[in-house]
């Protein structure tokens, strides 16, 4: 994860135009920003599973969607409830699902990872989509933003549109920053070795389902975190939220923007968004222009949007650390 | 004659069998390997010897048999236990993270000995003692002015030393050491031989090689192999005077294939 200088300075770039958006984009963009901003945490986090432990998950959606149905089972029709309360149960109950899931699928590898983890979402995503209860398919209403109070001092009103952005833009950067420290760490090292050799790895003395397994919970947590936001920038659970269709969008913006880069699927998220709702307003068949867009990125840039910047950041690399003879 | 394995051992097998399916690779080898001696295992191709090294290992579990280890029972630990009771191997085929630069992929090794890496907040890096570890690694092997280099721009003779210093930041007790020498010019082979040898004063090794000057050259004990079993073991001019063994590499065994 070492990074050129001119790809710090874009992404510093990108950082300062997020930050000002708001003085100048419509309110319609900025909804949508934020949108991509959570979209972006989103990626980052199946990231640590694709791009640093090599396990590839096609049920990572089940999180995101399942933690804005704990946001809207917490919260009372009546009022609204703390955030202090409704972030830490919505994520530790993401969690302990985490678990569960992954207990059963890191034992697996390769297309039964696949399989095991798309099995899993799917049967969240009919459970939620059956429950009448909460909705059926046509989803669940949020009655309230969560209150971020300190006693009777609000501190951040969530359902003003410029304070929830930046709830998103510090919330991105935060998770951004939160990976970069445990991928440098004792942990990071461990994950990336058990992507790069697993069997080398234990061989080296480490008992790799338990890595493998703390990264697949701490990944599935994130995404639970994104879909907090989610389900508070738009007051709604919705079942779709958990299913293969959002499994699969996740997992584009991952291998598009460059997967074990953290910060290429978080462009990835970015400017697949913006591409496609700009196209929305031109172009009829979106999906079909978006399918082109695909095949070019995996045909020309293997390396995703953070390879392109990297490749134009350095026109002389040598990637052996040293020069070559 | 004096026994040849006067102390108690450090390693040893019993009626080790290993199957896949009707192949027997390893049948019924009951070994003793006494600590601090060099312990080479010989034999044609197809014998069994790296199977036994990855039972021994971990990376594969016996169909039958034991392995003690000073006493206790490791038959089915999985290799990561192995490895933690400070037995270390290195592998026949290059078994390395190959665009980890050489340092990391000792560090790796290194780290291994924390408790635990379930560390979440503290840069490696700053780890000391595993920086230590994972520097002595590198410069055991011979390989410090590669240090950051990354392990796939190397040459297959360094990256088969690397093979040998990830192994020594694990700073095990026992080596097994699969072919260490395979694929590698002289000068490099000269220089893996002396590692032994110098490894050898404070380390047991276990060491599997098709090279017989240089299993000669190091081993106090050897073991000779053939479709899976032991056919005899002695001290070199033990095995170099037995008549058995002169037939088996002869290939007059079973009335005459080659190997």
């Amino acid at each position: 994860m070492t990074m050129s200088r001119p790809t710090m300075a874009l992404l510093l770039a990108v950082l300062a135009g997020l930050f000002t958006f708001p003085f100048y984009g419509g309110e319609f963009y900025v909804e949508m920003m934020a949108e991509m901003m959570i979209l972006g945490i989103f990626a980052m986090s199946l990231d640590l599973l694709i791009g640093f432990t090599g396990l590839i998950s096609f049920g990572h959606a089940a999180f995101f969607g399942f933690a804005g149905y704990m946001l809207a089972i917490v919260t009372p029709e009546s009022e609204p409830i703390a955030i202090w309360w409704a972030l830490p149960v919505c994520l530790a109950a993401v969690a302990v699902a985490a678990l569960v899931i992954g207990w059963f699928s890191v034992r697996t590898s390769g297309i039964y990872f696949i399989m095991i983890t798309l099995a899993f979402a799917q049967m969240m995503y009919y459970y939620f989509n059956e429950n009448q209860d909460l909705g059926g398919s046509d989803g669940k209403f949020i009655s309230w933003d969560p209150m971020v109070a300190i006693g009777d001092w609000q501190l951040l009103d969530l359902s003003d549109l410029t304070t929830l952005y930046y709830v998103c833009f510090g919330s991105l950067i935060f998770v951004y920053l939160l990976l970069t420290v445990m991928l440098n760490a004792p942990f990071g090292q461990v994950i990336r070795g058990i992507r790069a050799n697993e069997n080398r790895t234990r061989a080296l003395g480490f008992a790799t389902f338990r890595y493998k397994l703390v990264s697949f919970v701490i990944a599935g947590t994130l995404a639970g975190f994104a879909g907090f936001l989610e389900a508070v920038r738009t007051d709604f659970a919705n079942p779709a939220y958990l299913g293969w269709h959002e499994s699969g969008l996740v997992m584009m913006f991952v291998i598009l923007g460059g997967m074990g880069t953290l910060y290429g699927p978080a462009l990835g998220a970015l400017i697949l968004g913006l591409l496609k709702s700009e196209m929305q307003d031109y172009i009829e068949r979106v999906n079909l222009v978006m399918g082109f867009f695909v095949i070019a990125v995996v045909l020309f840039l293997p390396h995703g949007v953070a390879g392109l910047v990297e490749r134009l950041g350095r026109p002389k690399a040598t990637d052996d650390g040293e020069a070559a003879p | 004659m004096t026994d040849p394995i006067p102390q108690t051992p450090i390693l040893q097998t019993q009626a080790l069998t290993k199957a896949f399916g009707a192949l027997v690779a390893v049948s019924n080898v009951s070994l003793d390997f006494a600590e601090g001696r060099v312990h080479a295992i010989i034999g044609p191709n197809g014998a069994g010897k790296t199977t036994l090294i990855n039972l021994l290992s971990g990376d594969l579990l016996p169909t039958q048999g034991t392995i003690a280890y000073r006493g206790e029972d490791i038959t089915h630990l999985p290799s990561n236990a192995v490895s933690q009771m400070g037995i270390g191997r290195s592998y026949q085929k290059t078994n390395i993270f190959p665009d980890f630069t050489c340092l990391q992929n000792c560090w790796l090794g290194a780290q291994s000995r924390l408790n635990t890496s379930m560390k979440f907040l503290r840069p490696a890096r700053t780890y000391r003692r595993v920086m230590e570890r994972a520097e002595r690694a590198i410069e055991q092997c011979g390989l410090t002015h590669r240090r950051d280099t990354r392990a796939a721009a190397m040459s297959y003779g360094e990256q088969r030393q690397l093979e040998i210093g990830m192994m020594l930041a694990t700073e095990p007790g026992l080596l097994l050491l699969d072919e260490p020498l395979a694929g590698m010019g002289p000068d490099e082979s000269g220089q893996v031989i002396d590692l032994i040898k110098r490894l050898s004063q404070h380390h047991t090794v276990i060491l599997i090689e098709h090279d017989m000057d240089a299993v000669f050259a190091v081993a106090d004990l050897l073991t000779v192999m053939v479709n899976g079993e032991v056919l005899e073991t002695g001290t070199p001019d033990q095995i170099r005077a037995s008549q058995a063994v002169q037939d088996a590499y002869l290939g007059t065994e079973d009335g005459g294939h080659h190997g």
